[in-house]
Protein backbone atom coordinates (compact mmCIF):
# COMPACT_ATOMS: atom_id res chain seq x y z
CA UNK A 1 0.00 0.00 0.00
CA UNK A 2 1.01 3.63 -0.57
CA UNK A 3 3.91 4.69 1.62
CA UNK A 4 3.49 1.96 4.22
CA UNK A 5 6.25 -0.57 4.68
CA UNK A 6 5.45 -4.28 4.74
CA UNK A 7 6.36 -4.27 8.45
CA UNK A 8 3.85 -1.53 9.15
CA UNK A 9 1.18 -3.34 7.16
CA UNK A 10 1.87 -6.54 9.05
CA UNK A 11 1.62 -4.62 12.33
CA UNK A 12 -1.76 -3.28 11.23
CA UNK A 13 -2.96 -6.74 10.28
CA UNK A 14 -1.89 -8.06 13.66
CA UNK A 15 -4.02 -5.30 15.20
CA UNK A 16 -6.87 -6.39 12.94
CA UNK A 17 -6.45 -9.92 14.29
CA UNK A 18 -6.61 -8.71 17.89
CA UNK A 19 -9.74 -6.73 17.11
CA UNK A 20 -11.34 -9.95 15.87
CA UNK A 21 -10.15 -11.86 18.95
CA UNK A 22 -11.43 -9.15 21.28
CA UNK A 23 -14.79 -9.05 19.48
CA UNK A 24 -15.18 -12.81 19.80
CA UNK A 25 -14.18 -12.70 23.47
CA UNK A 26 -16.66 -9.93 24.16
CA UNK A 27 -19.44 -11.70 22.30
CA UNK A 28 -18.75 -15.07 23.94
CA UNK A 29 -18.38 -13.68 27.47
CA UNK A 30 -21.16 -11.13 27.09
CA UNK A 31 -23.40 -13.65 25.37
CA UNK A 32 -22.98 -16.25 28.10
CA UNK A 33 -23.63 -13.73 30.87
CA UNK A 34 -26.39 -12.03 28.85
CA UNK A 35 -28.18 -15.32 28.35
CA UNK A 36 -28.20 -15.98 32.08
CA UNK A 37 -29.40 -12.41 32.67
CA UNK A 38 -32.21 -12.79 30.14
CA UNK A 39 -33.38 -16.05 31.71
CA UNK A 40 -33.21 -14.49 35.17
CA UNK A 41 -35.19 -11.47 34.01
CA UNK A 42 -38.00 -13.70 32.70
CA UNK A 43 -38.06 -16.78 34.92
CA UNK A 44 -36.34 -16.02 38.24
CA UNK A 45 -38.17 -15.12 41.46
CA UNK A 46 -38.96 -11.44 41.97
CA UNK A 47 -35.88 -10.42 44.04
CA UNK A 48 -33.49 -11.93 41.49
CA UNK A 49 -35.43 -10.30 38.65
CA UNK A 50 -35.08 -6.94 40.40
CA UNK A 51 -31.37 -7.45 41.00
CA UNK A 52 -30.84 -8.36 37.36
CA UNK A 53 -32.74 -5.31 36.21
CA UNK A 54 -30.63 -3.07 38.44
CA UNK A 55 -27.42 -4.59 37.05
CA UNK A 56 -28.60 -4.00 33.50
CA UNK A 57 -29.64 -0.38 34.18
CA UNK A 58 -26.35 0.27 35.98
CA UNK A 59 -24.17 -1.10 33.18
CA UNK A 60 -26.21 0.53 30.44
CA UNK A 61 -25.81 3.84 32.25
CA UNK A 62 -22.03 3.55 32.47
CA UNK A 63 -19.66 4.46 29.60
CA UNK A 64 -17.74 1.50 28.22
CA UNK A 65 -14.51 3.46 28.71
CA UNK A 66 -15.16 3.61 32.47
CA UNK A 67 -15.88 -0.14 32.55
CA UNK A 68 -12.55 -0.74 30.81
CA UNK A 69 -10.73 1.55 33.27
CA UNK A 70 -12.41 -0.25 36.16
CA UNK A 71 -11.30 -3.61 34.82
CA UNK A 72 -7.74 -2.53 34.04
CA UNK A 73 -6.98 -0.21 36.96
CA UNK A 74 -9.68 -1.25 39.44
CA UNK A 75 -9.02 -4.99 39.55
CA UNK A 76 -5.28 -4.59 40.39
CA UNK A 77 -6.35 -2.28 43.24
CA UNK A 78 -8.29 -5.27 44.57
CA UNK A 79 -5.20 -7.40 44.23
CA UNK A 80 -6.09 -9.06 40.92
CA UNK A 81 -3.46 -8.31 38.32
CA UNK A 82 -4.78 -8.46 34.76
CA UNK A 83 -3.08 -7.84 31.45
CA UNK A 84 -4.76 -5.51 28.95
CA UNK A 85 -6.34 -8.34 26.92
CA UNK A 86 -8.00 -9.88 29.97
CA UNK A 87 -9.09 -6.48 31.29
CA UNK A 88 -10.55 -5.53 27.90
CA UNK A 89 -12.26 -8.92 27.66
CA UNK A 90 -13.84 -8.49 31.09
CA UNK A 91 -14.90 -4.88 30.55
CA UNK A 92 -16.39 -5.57 27.13
CA UNK A 93 -18.12 -8.76 28.30
CA UNK A 94 -19.86 -6.93 31.13
CA UNK A 95 -20.87 -4.13 28.79
CA UNK A 96 -22.17 -6.54 26.13
CA UNK A 97 -24.00 -8.71 28.68
CA UNK A 98 -26.27 -5.85 29.73
CA UNK A 99 -27.35 -5.16 26.15
CA UNK A 100 -27.69 -8.76 24.97
CA UNK A 101 -29.52 -9.55 28.23
CA UNK A 102 -32.12 -6.92 27.38
CA UNK A 103 -32.38 -7.90 23.70
CA UNK A 104 -32.85 -11.55 24.60
CA UNK A 105 -35.28 -10.83 27.43
CA UNK A 106 -37.47 -9.03 24.90
CA UNK A 107 -37.16 -11.96 22.51
CA UNK A 108 -38.14 -14.48 25.19
CA UNK A 109 -41.13 -12.37 26.16
CA UNK A 110 -42.18 -11.97 22.54
CA UNK A 111 -42.92 -15.70 22.30
CA UNK A 112 -46.63 -15.98 23.15
CA UNK A 113 -47.32 -17.34 26.66
CA UNK A 114 -49.77 -19.79 25.10
CA UNK A 115 -46.83 -21.59 23.48
CA UNK A 116 -45.37 -22.46 26.85
CA UNK A 117 -48.82 -23.33 28.13
CA UNK A 118 -49.38 -25.77 25.28
CA UNK A 119 -45.99 -27.37 25.99
CA UNK A 120 -46.78 -27.55 29.71
CA UNK A 121 -50.03 -29.35 28.91
CA UNK A 122 -48.03 -31.92 26.93
CA UNK A 123 -46.12 -32.67 30.15
CA UNK A 124 -42.84 -31.11 29.00
CA UNK A 125 -40.57 -30.03 31.86
CA UNK A 126 -39.49 -26.39 32.21
CA UNK A 127 -36.16 -27.18 30.57
CA UNK A 128 -37.81 -29.01 27.67
CA UNK A 129 -40.30 -26.19 27.18
CA UNK A 130 -37.44 -23.71 27.11
CA UNK A 131 -35.13 -25.68 24.81
CA UNK A 132 -37.66 -27.11 22.36
CA UNK A 133 -40.46 -24.56 22.28
CA UNK A 134 -39.48 -21.13 23.57
CA UNK A 135 -35.80 -20.76 22.59
CA UNK A 136 -36.17 -21.74 18.90
CA UNK A 137 -38.87 -19.12 18.49
CA UNK A 138 -37.04 -16.53 20.59
CA UNK A 139 -33.85 -17.13 18.58
CA UNK A 140 -35.62 -16.19 15.39
CA UNK A 141 -36.83 -12.95 16.93
CA UNK A 142 -33.43 -12.24 18.51
CA UNK A 143 -31.20 -12.83 15.50
CA UNK A 144 -31.47 -9.53 13.62
CA UNK A 145 -30.95 -7.29 16.69
CA UNK A 146 -28.20 -9.59 18.01
CA UNK A 147 -26.17 -9.55 14.83
CA UNK A 148 -26.86 -5.83 14.58
CA UNK A 149 -25.41 -5.42 18.05
CA UNK A 150 -22.35 -7.49 17.08
CA UNK A 151 -21.49 -4.65 14.72
CA UNK A 152 -21.49 -2.33 17.74
CA UNK A 153 -19.22 -4.73 19.62
CA UNK A 154 -16.66 -4.81 16.82
CA UNK A 155 -16.55 -1.03 16.66
CA UNK A 156 -16.46 -0.62 20.44
CA UNK A 157 -13.39 -2.82 20.81
CA UNK A 158 -11.45 0.23 19.58
CA UNK A 159 -11.88 1.71 23.07
CA UNK A 160 -9.55 -0.98 24.40
CA UNK A 161 -6.75 1.14 22.93
CA UNK A 162 -7.29 3.45 25.92
CA UNK A 163 -5.97 0.83 28.32
CA UNK A 164 -2.94 0.15 26.16
CA UNK A 165 -4.21 -2.86 24.29
CA UNK A 166 -2.87 -2.84 20.74
CA UNK A 167 -5.86 -3.69 18.62
CA UNK A 168 -6.51 -2.19 15.20
CA UNK A 169 -7.24 1.42 16.22
CA UNK A 170 -4.20 1.58 18.53
CA UNK A 171 -2.02 -0.03 15.86
CA UNK A 172 -3.21 2.64 13.43
CA UNK A 173 -2.38 5.42 15.88
CA UNK A 174 1.09 4.05 16.41
CA UNK A 175 1.78 3.80 12.69
CA UNK A 176 0.41 7.27 12.15
CA UNK A 177 2.77 8.59 14.83
CA UNK A 178 5.64 7.10 12.89
CA UNK A 179 4.55 7.98 9.35
CA UNK A 180 2.47 11.17 9.73
CA UNK A 181 0.08 9.98 7.06
CA UNK A 182 -3.23 10.13 8.94
CA UNK A 183 -5.44 10.06 5.87
CA UNK A 184 -3.88 6.91 4.45
CA UNK A 185 -3.67 5.14 7.80
CA UNK A 186 -7.11 5.95 9.13
CA UNK A 187 -8.94 5.42 5.85
CA UNK A 188 -7.30 2.03 5.75
CA UNK A 189 -8.39 1.36 9.36
CA UNK A 190 -11.94 2.46 8.57
CA UNK A 191 -11.99 0.15 5.55
CA UNK A 192 -10.85 -2.77 7.69
CA UNK A 193 -13.59 -2.12 10.27
CA UNK A 194 -16.07 -1.91 7.43
CA UNK A 195 -14.79 -5.23 6.08
CA UNK A 196 -15.61 -6.78 9.45
CA UNK A 197 -18.96 -5.14 10.04
CA UNK A 198 -20.57 -5.16 6.62
CA UNK A 199 -20.60 -8.98 6.27
CA UNK A 200 -22.25 -9.15 9.70
CA UNK A 201 -25.09 -6.91 8.51
CA UNK A 202 -25.46 -8.95 5.33
CA UNK A 203 -25.50 -12.13 7.38
CA UNK A 204 -28.16 -10.69 9.67
CA UNK A 205 -30.42 -9.92 6.71
CA UNK A 206 -29.78 -13.37 5.25
CA UNK A 207 -30.72 -15.09 8.52
CA UNK A 208 -33.85 -12.99 8.77
CA UNK A 209 -34.95 -14.13 5.33
CA UNK A 210 -34.07 -17.78 5.96
CA UNK A 211 -36.02 -17.92 9.22
CA UNK A 212 -38.88 -16.16 7.53
CA UNK A 213 -39.08 -18.78 4.79
CA UNK A 214 -38.86 -21.64 7.29
CA UNK A 215 -41.90 -20.29 9.08
CA UNK A 216 -44.10 -19.65 6.09
CA UNK B 1 -65.73 -47.57 37.90
CA UNK B 2 -64.99 -44.30 39.66
CA UNK B 3 -65.42 -41.04 37.75
CA UNK B 4 -62.50 -39.66 35.73
CA UNK B 5 -63.21 -36.15 36.93
CA UNK B 6 -64.74 -35.23 40.28
CA UNK B 7 -65.19 -31.54 40.97
CA UNK B 8 -66.50 -30.73 44.44
CA UNK B 9 -67.68 -27.30 45.56
CA UNK B 10 -64.91 -25.50 43.70
CA UNK B 11 -64.60 -21.76 44.01
CA UNK B 12 -62.18 -19.47 42.27
CA UNK B 13 -61.84 -15.73 42.17
CA UNK B 14 -59.78 -13.36 40.08
CA UNK B 15 -59.22 -10.42 42.41
CA UNK B 16 -62.66 -9.49 43.65
CA UNK B 17 -64.53 -11.18 40.81
CA UNK B 18 -65.89 -14.61 41.65
CA UNK B 19 -65.48 -16.80 38.57
CA UNK B 20 -66.43 -20.16 40.01
CA UNK B 21 -68.87 -20.25 42.89
CA UNK B 22 -69.27 -23.72 44.36
CA UNK B 23 -69.07 -25.76 41.17
CA UNK B 24 -69.57 -29.52 41.44
CA UNK B 25 -69.82 -32.15 38.72
CA UNK B 26 -68.44 -35.50 37.67
CA UNK B 27 -67.33 -36.95 34.35
CA UNK B 28 -67.74 -40.73 34.02
CA UNK B 29 -65.26 -42.79 31.98
CA UNK B 30 -66.21 -42.95 28.33
CA UNK B 31 -68.72 -40.14 28.54
CA UNK B 32 -68.84 -36.91 26.58
CA UNK B 33 -69.80 -33.88 28.62
CA UNK B 34 -70.58 -30.57 26.93
CA UNK B 35 -70.29 -27.35 28.91
CA UNK B 36 -72.34 -24.47 27.57
CA UNK B 37 -72.97 -20.96 28.77
CA UNK B 38 -72.37 -17.32 28.03
CA UNK B 39 -68.94 -15.71 27.92
CA UNK B 40 -67.81 -15.08 31.47
CA UNK B 41 -69.96 -17.83 32.95
CA UNK B 42 -66.83 -19.62 34.15
CA UNK B 43 -66.91 -22.57 31.76
CA UNK B 44 -63.40 -22.12 30.35
CA UNK B 45 -62.01 -21.46 33.81
CA UNK B 46 -63.60 -24.66 35.08
CA UNK B 47 -61.95 -26.54 32.23
CA UNK B 48 -58.56 -24.95 32.89
CA UNK B 49 -58.78 -25.82 36.59
CA UNK B 50 -59.08 -29.48 35.68
CA UNK B 51 -55.56 -29.66 34.28
CA UNK B 52 -54.27 -27.11 36.75
CA UNK B 53 -53.67 -24.25 34.35
CA UNK B 54 -55.57 -22.36 37.04
CA UNK B 55 -55.42 -23.04 40.76
CA UNK B 56 -58.56 -23.03 42.88
CA UNK B 57 -59.37 -21.13 46.06
CA UNK B 58 -61.72 -23.66 47.65
CA UNK B 59 -63.10 -27.12 47.03
CA UNK B 60 -61.57 -30.30 45.66
CA UNK B 61 -60.79 -31.68 42.23
CA UNK B 62 -59.80 -35.25 41.46
CA UNK B 63 -58.73 -36.06 37.92
CA UNK B 64 -57.61 -39.51 36.74
CA UNK B 65 -56.72 -40.41 40.31
CA UNK B 66 -54.79 -37.19 40.98
CA UNK B 67 -55.89 -34.99 43.85
CA UNK B 68 -55.21 -31.53 42.43
CA UNK B 69 -55.09 -29.85 45.83
CA UNK B 70 -52.74 -32.42 47.38
CA UNK B 71 -49.25 -31.06 48.14
CA UNK B 72 -47.48 -33.97 46.46
CA UNK B 73 -49.32 -33.64 43.14
CA UNK B 74 -47.34 -34.95 40.17
CA UNK B 75 -48.22 -32.26 37.62
CA UNK B 76 -46.23 -33.97 34.89
CA UNK B 77 -48.21 -37.19 35.27
CA UNK B 78 -51.46 -35.20 35.39
CA UNK B 79 -50.57 -33.61 32.05
CA UNK B 80 -49.75 -37.01 30.59
CA UNK B 81 -53.18 -38.27 31.60
CA UNK B 82 -55.14 -35.21 30.48
CA UNK B 83 -54.95 -33.72 26.98
CA UNK B 84 -56.22 -30.25 26.14
CA UNK B 85 -56.95 -28.47 22.87
CA UNK B 86 -57.26 -24.70 22.81
CA UNK B 87 -59.34 -22.26 20.82
CA UNK B 88 -56.21 -20.76 19.25
CA UNK B 89 -54.61 -24.16 18.38
CA UNK B 90 -51.23 -23.15 19.87
CA UNK B 91 -49.25 -25.36 17.51
CA UNK B 92 -45.50 -24.84 17.61
CA UNK B 93 -44.86 -22.72 14.50
CA UNK B 94 -41.21 -23.78 14.10
CA UNK B 95 -42.09 -27.47 13.81
CA UNK B 96 -43.89 -29.44 11.10
CA UNK B 97 -47.19 -31.16 11.83
CA UNK B 98 -45.33 -34.41 12.39
CA UNK B 99 -42.74 -32.79 14.65
CA UNK B 100 -45.50 -31.09 16.63
CA UNK B 101 -47.08 -34.46 17.23
CA UNK B 102 -43.80 -36.28 17.99
CA UNK B 103 -42.34 -33.73 20.40
CA UNK B 104 -43.99 -34.92 23.62
CA UNK B 105 -43.74 -38.66 22.82
CA UNK B 106 -40.04 -38.09 22.16
CA UNK B 107 -39.23 -35.91 25.18
CA UNK B 108 -41.73 -37.12 27.76
CA UNK B 109 -42.26 -40.77 26.86
CA UNK B 110 -38.78 -41.27 25.42
CA UNK B 111 -40.02 -43.31 22.46
CA UNK B 112 -37.42 -44.36 19.87
CA UNK B 113 -37.43 -42.56 16.54
CA UNK B 114 -39.35 -45.17 14.52
CA UNK B 115 -42.04 -45.53 17.19
CA UNK B 116 -42.45 -41.74 17.22
CA UNK B 117 -43.00 -41.74 13.47
CA UNK B 118 -45.47 -44.62 13.60
CA UNK B 119 -47.38 -42.89 16.35
CA UNK B 120 -47.40 -39.57 14.48
CA UNK B 121 -48.60 -41.27 11.30
CA UNK B 122 -51.37 -43.04 13.22
CA UNK B 123 -52.76 -39.99 15.02
CA UNK B 124 -52.45 -37.75 11.95
CA UNK B 125 -54.40 -40.37 9.99
CA UNK B 126 -56.97 -40.42 12.76
CA UNK B 127 -57.63 -36.71 12.21
CA UNK B 128 -57.51 -37.10 8.43
CA UNK B 129 -54.18 -35.35 7.86
CA UNK B 130 -51.82 -38.19 6.95
CA UNK B 131 -50.73 -36.24 3.87
CA UNK B 132 -49.85 -33.08 5.82
CA UNK B 133 -47.16 -34.54 8.07
CA UNK B 134 -44.42 -32.38 6.57
CA UNK B 135 -46.42 -29.14 6.47
CA UNK B 136 -45.68 -26.26 8.84
CA UNK B 137 -48.65 -24.83 10.77
CA UNK B 138 -48.59 -21.67 8.65
CA UNK B 139 -49.15 -23.81 5.55
CA UNK B 140 -52.35 -25.28 6.99
CA UNK B 141 -55.87 -23.92 7.26
CA UNK B 142 -57.37 -23.18 10.66
CA UNK B 143 -59.34 -26.40 10.62
CA UNK B 144 -56.26 -28.40 9.69
CA UNK B 145 -54.20 -26.71 12.38
CA UNK B 146 -56.85 -27.52 14.95
CA UNK B 147 -56.88 -31.15 13.85
CA UNK B 148 -53.07 -31.32 14.19
CA UNK B 149 -53.50 -29.90 17.70
CA UNK B 150 -55.96 -32.68 18.48
CA UNK B 151 -53.55 -35.27 17.06
CA UNK B 152 -50.74 -33.78 19.16
CA UNK B 153 -52.78 -34.36 22.31
CA UNK B 154 -53.91 -37.83 21.24
CA UNK B 155 -50.31 -38.91 20.72
CA UNK B 156 -49.87 -38.88 24.51
CA UNK B 157 -52.71 -41.39 24.83
CA UNK B 158 -54.57 -39.36 27.44
CA UNK B 159 -57.38 -40.80 29.55
CA UNK B 160 -59.30 -37.55 29.28
CA UNK B 161 -59.48 -34.89 26.60
CA UNK B 162 -60.45 -31.30 27.31
CA UNK B 163 -61.62 -29.05 24.46
CA UNK B 164 -61.80 -25.33 25.09
CA UNK B 165 -64.07 -23.74 22.45
CA UNK B 166 -61.99 -25.34 19.76
CA UNK B 167 -64.18 -24.27 16.85
CA UNK B 168 -64.76 -20.69 17.95
CA UNK B 169 -61.95 -19.31 15.81
CA UNK B 170 -62.98 -21.27 12.70
CA UNK B 171 -65.15 -20.46 9.70
CA UNK B 172 -68.39 -22.44 9.62
CA UNK B 173 -67.18 -24.64 6.77
CA UNK B 174 -64.02 -25.54 8.71
CA UNK B 175 -65.93 -26.23 11.92
CA UNK B 176 -67.48 -29.37 10.46
CA UNK B 177 -64.17 -31.11 9.78
CA UNK B 178 -63.04 -30.57 13.36
CA UNK B 179 -66.34 -31.70 14.86
CA UNK B 180 -66.24 -34.88 12.78
CA UNK B 181 -62.91 -35.73 14.42
CA UNK B 182 -64.51 -35.27 17.86
CA UNK B 183 -67.42 -37.49 16.84
CA UNK B 184 -64.93 -40.16 15.83
CA UNK B 185 -63.24 -39.91 19.24
CA UNK B 186 -66.61 -40.20 20.95
CA UNK B 187 -67.32 -43.38 19.00
CA UNK B 188 -63.96 -44.78 20.11
CA UNK B 189 -64.96 -44.24 23.71
CA UNK B 190 -62.68 -41.31 24.58
CA UNK B 191 -63.73 -39.45 27.73
CA UNK B 192 -64.20 -35.82 26.79
CA UNK B 193 -65.16 -32.57 28.39
CA UNK B 194 -65.84 -29.86 25.90
CA UNK B 195 -66.70 -26.22 26.23
CA UNK B 196 -68.65 -25.34 23.10
CA UNK B 197 -70.94 -22.88 21.42
CA UNK B 198 -72.19 -25.46 18.93
CA UNK B 199 -75.58 -26.40 20.35
CA UNK B 200 -76.47 -28.76 17.54
CA UNK B 201 -73.19 -30.53 18.06
CA UNK B 202 -73.63 -30.74 21.84
CA UNK B 203 -77.06 -32.23 21.29
CA UNK B 204 -75.67 -34.80 18.90
CA UNK B 205 -72.47 -35.94 20.61
CA UNK B 206 -72.80 -35.19 24.32
CA UNK B 207 -74.12 -37.73 26.81
CA UNK B 208 -74.41 -35.01 29.36
CA UNK B 209 -74.86 -31.26 29.08
CA UNK B 210 -73.91 -28.70 31.72
CA UNK B 211 -75.20 -25.14 31.51
CA UNK B 212 -73.04 -22.74 33.49
CA UNK B 213 -74.24 -19.35 34.61
CA UNK B 214 -72.60 -16.88 36.99
CA UNK B 215 -69.90 -19.33 38.03
CA UNK B 216 -72.33 -22.12 38.89
CA UNK B 217 -73.64 -25.23 37.24
CA UNK B 218 -77.11 -23.81 36.66
CA UNK B 219 -78.72 -26.77 34.99
CA UNK B 220 -77.48 -30.15 33.82
CA UNK B 221 -78.64 -33.47 32.54
CA UNK B 222 -78.72 -35.62 29.43
CA UNK B 223 -78.62 -33.75 26.11
CA UNK B 224 -82.41 -33.65 26.25
CA UNK B 225 -82.22 -30.74 28.74
CA UNK B 226 -81.55 -28.58 25.72
CA UNK B 227 -85.00 -29.41 24.37
CA UNK B 228 -86.78 -28.89 27.67
CA UNK B 229 -84.90 -26.30 29.73
CA UNK B 230 -86.04 -26.02 33.34
CA UNK B 231 -84.60 -22.60 34.14
CA UNK B 232 -85.34 -19.22 32.59
CA UNK B 233 -81.62 -18.59 32.18
CA UNK B 234 -81.07 -21.65 30.02
CA UNK B 235 -84.23 -20.92 28.06
CA UNK B 236 -82.97 -17.39 27.39
CA UNK B 237 -79.53 -18.65 26.49
CA UNK B 238 -80.92 -21.17 24.02
CA UNK B 239 -83.34 -18.60 22.67
CA UNK B 240 -80.58 -16.11 21.96
CA UNK B 241 -79.75 -18.06 18.83
CA UNK B 242 -76.32 -19.32 19.80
Amino acid sequence: MISLTPEQLLFLLRGFGWTVVLSLLAFAGGGLLGFVLALARVYAPAPVRMGTMLYIKLIQGTPLLILLFLAYFGLPALGVVVDPLVAAGIGLSIYVSAYLGEIWRGSLEAVPRTQEEAALCLALTWRQRLVHVVLPQAAKIATPPTVGFMVQIVKNTSLASAIGFVEMARAGQMINNATFRPLVVFVLIAALYFALCYPLSVWSRHLERRFDVAHR
Amino acid sequence: MSPIVEVEAVSKRFGTASVLDGVSFVVEPGSVVAVIGRSGSGKSTALRCINRLETIDAGRIRVCGHDLTAPGLDVGQLHRDVGIVFQSYNLFPHLTAEQNVMLAPRLVLGLPRDRQRELAAAVLAQVGLADKAQAYPSQLSGGQQQRVAIARSLAMKPQLMLFDEITSALDPELTGEVLRVIEGLARDGMTMLLVTHEMAFARKVADHVMFMHRGRVWEEGPAAVLDAPQTDELRQFLGSGL
